[in-house]
């Protein structure tokens, strides 16, 4: 396209000559100039042929964004009709649990899937056609109106002037008032160009950078959501440490170990400062947790490089691991998560005739039940084999098994040999259970004592998007900020032999930009601007 | 310590009254019949008088973090509180801005609305569980408060627009959703009356009923409606439920919340109808008099400028500094809780505000309906989602 006033070339699609600024749609000359994206030409406004245009349009359609966004919305809101699956309870099958709790809609709930939709390849992809979106939009207006705003040619034709919303039209003034005017123009931190004494005065321009600087803010975090599925980038793993154990910190490459001292648990009401509390707690009516903690000393294994050689614990750190102060070790960040209280540690029994109503132990014996020995040898002869363990017993149609390897509910099986025997006599012991194999048992075992202790559920993290993420939501809000707080304001300022036209134009608030050019025109004899769009005057005391 | 929760409880109440006042002082700017518009004596009573009942509140929220031990914001009576507390902080950063006094004659009945629907919860202070137990407590719960009341300033002007734009010379859907929103209000006013009627007539009733195969014990603090299913009833001298609730209450007290609801529609409703027959007219053709000397344009742009200050403050406080809390309390920065999704939700929704504004031109009146809805969403995140769909944020 050329320009019929300066003949410079303009891409197709241009509205307002680049150079001269002649309108180029010579077809409405009354009309008041479009000036969104200060009439570049717009890719996704003026190619539509090939596929990739056509989906480029698609993209860059501001409809179809806030389409986009609608349809996240709505989305988002059918995912918390019914808790997600990660909120029920872990031990339930959720493909009854919906069904049972909720009826039909919960059965239909779980069967559209939407008990994982915010994981579902539909919902991720609505997020990503968004982000596409976002990005897309971003190159097709911010590139053209970035050039334009760059290579601004401060002498511009009589028509662009004239067909500006805000125009101020004075029939003489002179050189002083108007550098009186200038001189407040630059006063008012706006930047003076000038050509052939054309003057364009403008401020906040970088104010229009904003809606790209807010989008590119959520395409970095976009990103940084994705690098998570990036293998190394995230770590989540779990550990289980009862008090007293030392154990290798998942995800060190066996380099780290953790000691767990002791896994406290605080109540509310027990301390004399918790009154002020009693009341709320009494309406409760059950406990309420006020702390959770786990005391470790942290290890690094120097002798970990040694083929096979015992690791050698040199102490790293001490601490108390909290709810909301997790410790960090080695890019690691250690979360106190969950507890279980009161696991058994070890139990205790002795070994008597069964006819005998003392009781007296002829052996006795304690067994470890994390790691318990096969077989228990007296010095009076007496040999006991535990030949059946279960941590945490159940019976199942009449066979005894284990629901789980942590010692909850532990049951044995122990075979007894008297001295000089090789048939054993066998018997089997649970909680609240003592059940001879035979009935003609001459020996007994009987349960003496037990020790419990706590065992605390860390989780272990390491999440190295972490950053981008939170960079990502910085640039944001700063770009919001910057697009949203500062006006983009510009003044045409155009002599014509002795006339005075001065058109201005801003990106929001018509009404600020009308009160600054009253003051910066105070005193002088330049006319107040008349807004073209109403056709009246603009009084902005109005 | 006893003396200064009493103390707190009093500075409430006092603020309570003086935002009454204030009210009807910012009513009386408007029936100010002279023409010239300027600053006068009693507009400055009017705005001076609101600062004051402000102060008090802070005093308030000052006294009652000092005798609790952590921010007043961790159950629904303190948060709702502080929420109508930064609404009053909203209008008057707005007013000095706009000089709009219309505005206050609308926004703090607003806000004495959300403080008297928070005296309805329990006032006792209550203990912090440990995930609770950090500062990102008052910094994110502060900030998404200020900014959701900036929002809701929004909500006014918008609705003070379409009462004054909708033509109301004949029954149309835009007359019939603005009686809506007038509805809705009228429902929460009866919702805080009628729970303070009971209340002080000290209506206690107690029904035993079955969930998961446990008898469980419910108090109905308003007569039974709906009862339980298949409960009965073991206070004396009460009146026993007309009805079942229904099956897709569920949740923790759901009959009882349910009874509530029931009782406020009902309520609002009597409330609504009430107004009407006095008025033999619809409350927005009532109202819409009193908006004469508004401008419009004034109107759409502080809708617009509060949804340009709440959005950035919104995403800070409701989603950046709420990530970074999770972050450090439940080692993870999202978690897709509903309290979580709704806020995202509401995030979504202004984002769309914003672009139909600013790349599509819905100014005016489309704007102002929009403006409505966000705090529609906002409101539901609120009460709905904390008392329905709980999750980690139920606190209530």
């Amino acid at each position: 396209m050329k320009c019929g006033h300066c003949g410079t070339e303009n891409q197709t699609g241009t509205a307002i000559c680049n150079n001269c600024g002649q309108p180029l749609d010579n077809k409405n000359e009354t009309k008041l100039l479009n000036m969104r994206y200060d009439g570049a030409a717009i890719r996704s406004k003026t190619r539509n042929k090939s596929f990739v245009d056509k989906v480029w349009n698609f993209f860059s359609s501001v409809k179809i964004g806030v389409t986009l966004i609608a349809i996240a919305l709505i989305a988002s809101a059918l995912g918390t009709v019914y808790p997600q699956q990660m909120y029920i309870p872990p031990t339930v099958n959720p493909s009854e649990y919906y069904e049972q709790e909720y009826g039909i809609t919960g059965l239909i709930y779980y069967q559209l899937g939407f008990h994982e939709l915010y994981s579902s390849w539909w919902y991720m992809l609505i997020i990503a056609l968004i982000g596409i979106s976002i990005f897309i939009v971003s190159i097709d207006r911010g590139v053209p109106l970035y050039k334009a705003l760059k290579n601004q040619n401060p002498k511009r034709h009589p028509s662009f002037i004239k067909r500006q919303k805000l125009l101020s039209h004075t029939v003489h003034v002179t050189q002083e008032e108007k550098e009186q005017f200038i001189e407040r123009l630059k006063k008012k931190r706006y930047k003076i160009y000038e050509k052939d004494g054309h003057i364009l005065a403008e401020k906040g321009r970088f104010s229009r950078w904003g809606p790209y600087v807010n989008h590119f803010g959520l395409i970095v975090f976009l990103i940084g959501t994705l690098l998570r599925f990036v293998p190394g980038m995230y770590v989540d793993e779990f550990l289980w440490i009862r008090e007293g154990d030392t154990a290798v910190i998942p995800a060190t490459n066996q380099e780290y170990y953790i000691e767990n001292h002791d896994f406290i648990m605080d109540i509310y009401g027990q301390d004399e400062e918790d009154e002020k509390f009693a009341d709320a707690l009494e309406q409760t009516g059950s406990l309420v947790p006020k702390n959770f903690q786990t005391d470790v000393t942290i290890y690094k294994d120097d002798a970990k490089d040694v083929v096979g050689a015992q690791p050698e614990l040199q102490e790293v750190q001490s601490g108390s691991i909290r709810v909301n102060q997790p410790i960090k070790v080695a890019g690691l960040t250690l979360y106190q998560d969950s507890y279980q209280q009161n696991e058994f540690q070890s139990m205790s029994f002795k070994l008597h005739e069964v006819e005998d109503s003392d009781e007296v132990a002829i052996a006795e014996l304690t067994v470890d039940l994390t790691d318990p020995n096969k077989e228990y040898q007296f010095d009076n002869g007496y040999t006991i084999m535990l030949n059946e363990y279960f941590p945490d017993y159940t019976m199942e149609n009449g066979v005894p098994r284990s629901q789980t390897n942590f010692p909850r509910n532990p049951g044995f099986v122990f075979f007894v040999y008297p001295p000089g025997e090789t048939d054993p006599e066998v018997s089997f012991l649970a909680i609240g259970q003592n059940i001879p194999g035979d009935e003609t048992n001459n020996y007994k075992l009987s349960l003496t004592g037990f020790d419990v202790r706590d065992v605390s559920g860390l989780s272990v993290k390491k999440d190295l998007t972490l950053p981008i993420v939170a960079i990502g939501a910085i640039i944001f809000l700063i770009g919001v900020v910057q697009g949203m707080y500062w006006p983009h304001r510009r003044m045409w300022i155009h002599p014509q032999e002795n006339e005075l036209l001065i058109a201005c134009h801003t990106n929001k608030n018509w009404y600020g930009l009308t009160k600054e050019f009253e003051k910066l025109t105070d005193g002088t004899p330049i006319a107040n601007v008349v807004d073209q769009e109403t056709d009246t005057e603009m009084e902005p005391d109005k | 310590m006893e003396q200064l929760i009493s103390i707190s409880g009093g500075l409430l109440y006092a603020s309570f009254v003086i935002y009454l006042i204030a009210t009807v002082l910012f009513a009386a700017t408007i029936r100010d019949k002279r023409k010239e518009k300027k600053f006068s004596l009693i507009n400055k009573l009017a705005i001076g008088t609101t600062i004051l009942g402000f102060l008090t509140q802070l005093g308030y929220f000052i006294t009652r973090w000092m005798a609790s031990g952590h921010a007043p914001v961790s159950n629904m009576f303190e948060f709702v509180t502080f929420f109508g507390m930064m609404i009053v902080l909203a209008f008057i950063i707005i007013y000095f801005i706009y000089r709009l006094d219309i505005l206050g004659v609308f926004t703090l009945p607003v806000a004495l609305l959300i403080i008297g629907y928070a005296a309805m919860y329990p006032r006792d202070i209550t203990p912090l569980v440990p995930s609770l137990k950090s500062h990102w407590l008052w910094i994110h719960v502060t900030t998404v408060a200020l900014a959701e009341a900036i929002l809701a300033v929004s909500f006014v002007a918008g609705v003070l627009y379409l009462i004054k734009n909708i033509n109301q010379s004949k029954s149309t859907a835009r007359t019939k959703w603005l009686e809506i929103i007038m509805y809705s209000l009228f429902a929460t006013l009866a919702f805080v009356i009628i729970t303070t009627a009971f209340n002080i007539a000290d209506y206690e009733a107690t029904f035993e009923y079955e969930v998961d195969n446990n008898q469980v014990e419910i108090e109905y603090h308003l007569p039974a409606i709906f009862g339980p299913k298949d409960g009965e009833l073991l206070t004396e001298d009460r009146m026993d439920a007309w009805l079942p609730t229904p099956e897709w209450m569920r949740g923790a007290e759901a009959p009882r919340k349910w009874n509530t609801l029931v009782w406020s529609l009902a309520g609002g409703l009597v409330l609504y109808l009430l107004t009407r027959l006095i008025l033999r007219k619809r409350i927005g053709a009532a109202l819409q008099p009193t908006l004469k000397k508004v401008n419009l344009q004034l109107l759409d742009e502080v809708c617009y400028r509060a949804v340009a200050i709440g959005f950035p403050l919104f995403t800070l406080g409701g989603l950046i500094f709420a990530a970074i809390w999770a972050q450090e309390a439940w080692n993870r920065y999202w978690g897709w809780d509903p309290k979580e999704v709704w806020a995202l939700i509401t995030w979504f929704f202004y984002a769309i505000f914003l672009h139909l504004r600013l790349s599509r031109g819905w100014h005016g009146e489309k704007s102002a309906w929009l403006a409505v809805v966000g705090f529609a969403i906002i409101m539901f995140n609120l009460i709905v989602v904390n008392l329905v769909l709980a999750g980690l944020h139920s606190y209530a």
